[in-house]
């Protein structure tokens, strides 16, 4: 492009102004608090990030989005001023766009792939999603959207996240009798136990499921599938209660460890518990509900993910005066969410990278009061592109602390899988599908995390649309 | 569902319920525990399942009052529901063709010992039950061990009934006793301290020795990890690896700092509890 056309265009176009930044609580305010962090873009706020998308004719921001929403289309709806017909556009694709706008990670998938990104700052695509979405629970319709007529087929969900929730929705729009089977008592899976209040709150899940529910999806909590009731049975036909289809989106849920001494003493959690405690079981607002959880005064979380920031967080926010990272790879590899890092380090958190805990050390009641770890350095880049830390001899470091939380990942949860005989595993344990998620069981489906290890919500969700499509066209077929 | 539908109190704050769960009862095998909730506010707590009647669709729970969780749970009527209820979890008791077996019930331990020993007895092993309480008022079930047991030994601690002492020291006179070697193994089910004592008495007879862990849980699907114990050097997850574990193998001093993790703040909280009173 010649010069003065360059120096044109930057003038004449919002797209070289700087990216609407999205109000936030201040730090030392939201350290005493579990509200949301960021508060949200007002309709002059959202038009004004939204006029800065070009409107590309290829839109290279849609092939970073893991379920294709029609980026351009929705963010020119908001430009013009039609917040509600942008979140009808974005539900085509994604039936949780509040949650989405909020937890996936936009720097590595839609806003990484904006053409804007390129010169500078991309589109904060996920920023008018979840404004789209505000905007259509504040002002919107909310009468259930037009739904099929009754097909009197019958289908079994197992699991209430993010995976199972986008199936039940899709195949009860398409006139099927869904019901979901969920271990918890409440529905939502990670998002309800995991994610924390601050980052996505619990309303907005809860608004979801009574959406489903207005769809004519029942919910049957306290269902452990494999337990409480099994596969086979849910299919078998002798059964007048019997289902033409189960899904199942049970997550990862079973939380790794590495067998280091220590691991189990008291004040050592595995950040699934710790996070349930707080977030399910509300042990923040402790007596007045009954979950106690430790209030440590240092705490250190191991790992670097979206589960170690939001540990970390939360410890901050239970009277952590000094809680640390402890990852043993360094900053750039850290693959939680860009904005949960910015957030923490806002927060006070520090982050002790290449350091990797060896043991944990115990005082005379059994508990933890120091963590000894190895100093790493890294060296080659290993399978999936990330330098491989390896230990730097004969260097450790000691840290002080009284509580551990440890968030290193998690493996496959075997109660549904291992009572379900014929399901065929991969060599992790994960259940084995196609591309439609269709399993080695007649008539079961899967997706989620239960399939590719923990992920995204919208990963999951991506996989339960393909799934629920799938599951459908089999319902038509009369379920051969 | 979850129906309260017959309350009975066993012995101060020990309290019967039998509970309306079809389809818990339908799968429930000795050994197995559900995790329930009081409330909604309420914490979520593992229970054994002590009986179930498939034909009635109900399950029975026996309770003993230690904390909030507890306390709520007795102050629920019949008629009232429970607010969570999941099972069956865990693994069901093995229950190994041997001759005879000797079964320690320690306090509230007697109910979950109750369907594991009628078991025993019904596959034709000599069951040998050894209850023991603190005093005699804390004594229930006694006739039900009673009948599915060739042999039922009472230990009290004060000596208000059966023989003064520990289980233990009976304990130890069952396996001096038992010079054919007839008992395949002992089954230790009760407070921490006791199950602990009771792998220890064993340990020189070589008797395999089976002990139903009490972790503290909280969904009871190995989920959270909350509920892990060593045993043999190795983690296991007691909800879903268990609850039955070897009690030689335990790592006892560590499952009790896990247990005492939130000591200081149950208290406080079921002093709240008890000054609150239900109508
Ligand atoms: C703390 C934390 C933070 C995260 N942060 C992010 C983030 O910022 N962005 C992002 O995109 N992703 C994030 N993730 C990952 C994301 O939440 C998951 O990838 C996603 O929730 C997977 O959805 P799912 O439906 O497959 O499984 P889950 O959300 O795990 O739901 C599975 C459901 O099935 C239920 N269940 C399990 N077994 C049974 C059974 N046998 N019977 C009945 N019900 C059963 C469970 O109770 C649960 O409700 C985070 C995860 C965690 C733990
Ligand atoms: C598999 C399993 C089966 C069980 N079956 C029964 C049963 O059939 N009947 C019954 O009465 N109880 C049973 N328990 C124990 C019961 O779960 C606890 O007593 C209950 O969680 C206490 O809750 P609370 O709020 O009333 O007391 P809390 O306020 O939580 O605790 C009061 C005191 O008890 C200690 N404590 C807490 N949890 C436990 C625990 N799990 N084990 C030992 N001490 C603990 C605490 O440290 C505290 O000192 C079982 C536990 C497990 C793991
Ligand atoms: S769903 Fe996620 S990845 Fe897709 S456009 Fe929305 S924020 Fe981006
Ligand atoms: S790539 Fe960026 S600028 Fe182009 S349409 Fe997508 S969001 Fe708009
Ligand atoms: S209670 Fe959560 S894993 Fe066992």
């Amino acid at each position: 492009m010649p010069f003065f056309q360059k120096v044109q265009t930057q003038m004449n176009n919002p797209q070289k102004l700087p990216r609407v930044a999205m109000p936030e609580r201040p730090p030392q305010e939201r350290i005493h608090s579990f509200d949301e962090v960021p508060l949200g873009y007002s309709l002059e706020q959202a038009q004004s990030e939204a006029s800065r998308c070009l409107q590309c004719k290829k839109a290279l921001c849609r092939e970073g989005c893991p379920v294709q929403v029609d980026i351009p289309a929705f963010v020119g709806l908001i430009a013009e001023g039609k917040p509600l017909e942008a979140a009808a556009k974005i539900k085509e694709a994604n039936c949780l766009p509040a949650a989405c706008g909020r937890v996936c990670p936009q720097e590595t998938q839609c806003e990484n792939y904006c053409i804007l990104a390129k010169q500078g700052e991309p589109v904060a695509i996920g920023n008018l999603e979840r404004f789209a979405a505000e905007y259509e629970s504040e002002h919107g319709d909310c009468r259930p959207a037009p739904k099929a007529p009754p097909t009197g087929k019958r289908v079994a969900v197992v699991g209430a996240g993010p995976a199972g929730l986008t199936v039940a929705g899709d195949l009860a729009r398409r006139g099927h009798h869904v019901t979901v089977f969920e271990a918890f008592h409440k529905a939502g899976g990670v998002l309800i136990y995991g994610i924390p209040e601050f980052r996505l709150p619990k309303r907005i899940v809860e608004r979801e499921v009574q959406y489903l529910r207005s769809l004519g999806v029942r919910f049957e909590l306290n269902q452990l599938v494999g337990r409480t009731v099994g596969v086979d049975e849910l299919l078998d036909r002798e059964n007048h209660r019997s289902y033409d289809a189960v899904f199942l989106g049970v997550g990862a849920g079973l939380p790794a460890v590495m067998n280091i001494p220590g691991e189990n003493l008291g004040g050592v959690y595995l950040a699934n518990e710790y996070l349930t405690r707080v977030n399910l079981m509300r042990a923040y607002d402790f007596p007045k509900y009954d979950t106690p959880v430790v209030r440590g005064k240092s705490v250190s979380v191991i790992g670097g993910g979206n589960v170690a920031m939001d540990a970390a967080r939360t410890a901050r926010r239970l009277g952590g005066q000094s809680v640390s990272i402890v990852y043993r790879r360094s900053m750039q590899e850290l693959p939680a969410r860009a904005a949960e890092v910015h957030h923490a380090r806002e927060e006070g958190i520090e982050f002790k990278t290449l350091c990797s805990p060896l043991e944990y050390v115990g005082d005379d009641r059994g508990m933890v009061h120091q963590v000894r770890c190895q100093v790493m350095e890294l060296g080659e880049p290993d399978d999936s592109g990330r330098r491989r830390p390896i230990p730097k001899e004969g260097e450790q470091v000691v840290l002080d602390t009284d509580l551990v939380i440890i968030a290193i990942g998690a493996n496959a949860n075997p109660t549904v899988t291992r009572q379900t005989p014929g399901l065929v595993l991969n060599s992790r344990g994960y259940i084995q599908v196609d591309h439609n998620g269709v399993t080695s069981c007649q008539g079961v489906w899967a997706g989620g995390d239960v399939v590719t290890g923990s992920a995204t919500v919208i990963s999951a969700m991506g996989a339960a649309k393909a799934a629920a499509s799938d599951i459908h066209r089999y319902l038509c077929r009369g379920g051969e | 569902m979850f129906k309260i539908l017959r309350k009975t109190e066993l012995a101060p704050d020990i309290w019967e319920m039998e509970v309306a769960a079809p389809q818990i009862a339908q799968k429930a095998r000795p050994g197995q525990f559900v995790v329930a909730m009081a409330d909604e506010r309420g914490e979520r707590i593992p229970l054994t399942i002590a009986d179930f009647t498939p034909d009635a669709g109900s399950i029975t729970l026996v309770v003993m009052v230690v904390g909030t969780s507890t306390v709520k749970l007795s102050r629920l009527g019949e008629g009232d529901k429970l607010y969570a209820l999941i099972g069956p979890l865990g693994h069901a008791s093995r229950i190994e063709p041997c001759q005879a077996v000797a079964m320690v019930a320690g306090g509230v331990g007697a109910a979950p010992v109750y369907p594991i020993a009628r078991a025993f007895h019904q596959q034709g092993s000599r069951v040998i039950t050894i209850q023991g309480a603190r005093h005699k008022a804390l004594l229930f079930w006694t006739d039900r061990l009673a009948s599915v047991s060739q042999q039922h030994q009472v230990t009290t601690d004060d000596g208000s009934a059966g023989h003064k002492g520990l289980v233990t020291e009976t304990l130890k006179e069952v396996l001096a006793a038992d010079t054919q070697k007839q008992i395949g193994c002992v089954y230790a089910i009760g407070p921490t301290p006791m199950m602990e004592f009771c792998a220890k008495t064993t340990e020189p007879f070589g008797v395999k020795t089976v002990v139903s862990l009490n972790s503290i849980m909280v969904d009871g699907t190995g989920m959270c990890g909350g509920c892990r114990v060593e045993v043999g050097g190795r983690t296991f997850f007691t909800c879903i690896d268990g609850p039955e574990f070897d009690g030689h193998q335990v790592n006892w001093e560590l499952l009790t700092a896990r247990q005492k993790t939130y000591r200081h703040q149950e208290n406080c909280a079921f002093e709240k509890t008890l000054n609150t009173r239900t109508g």
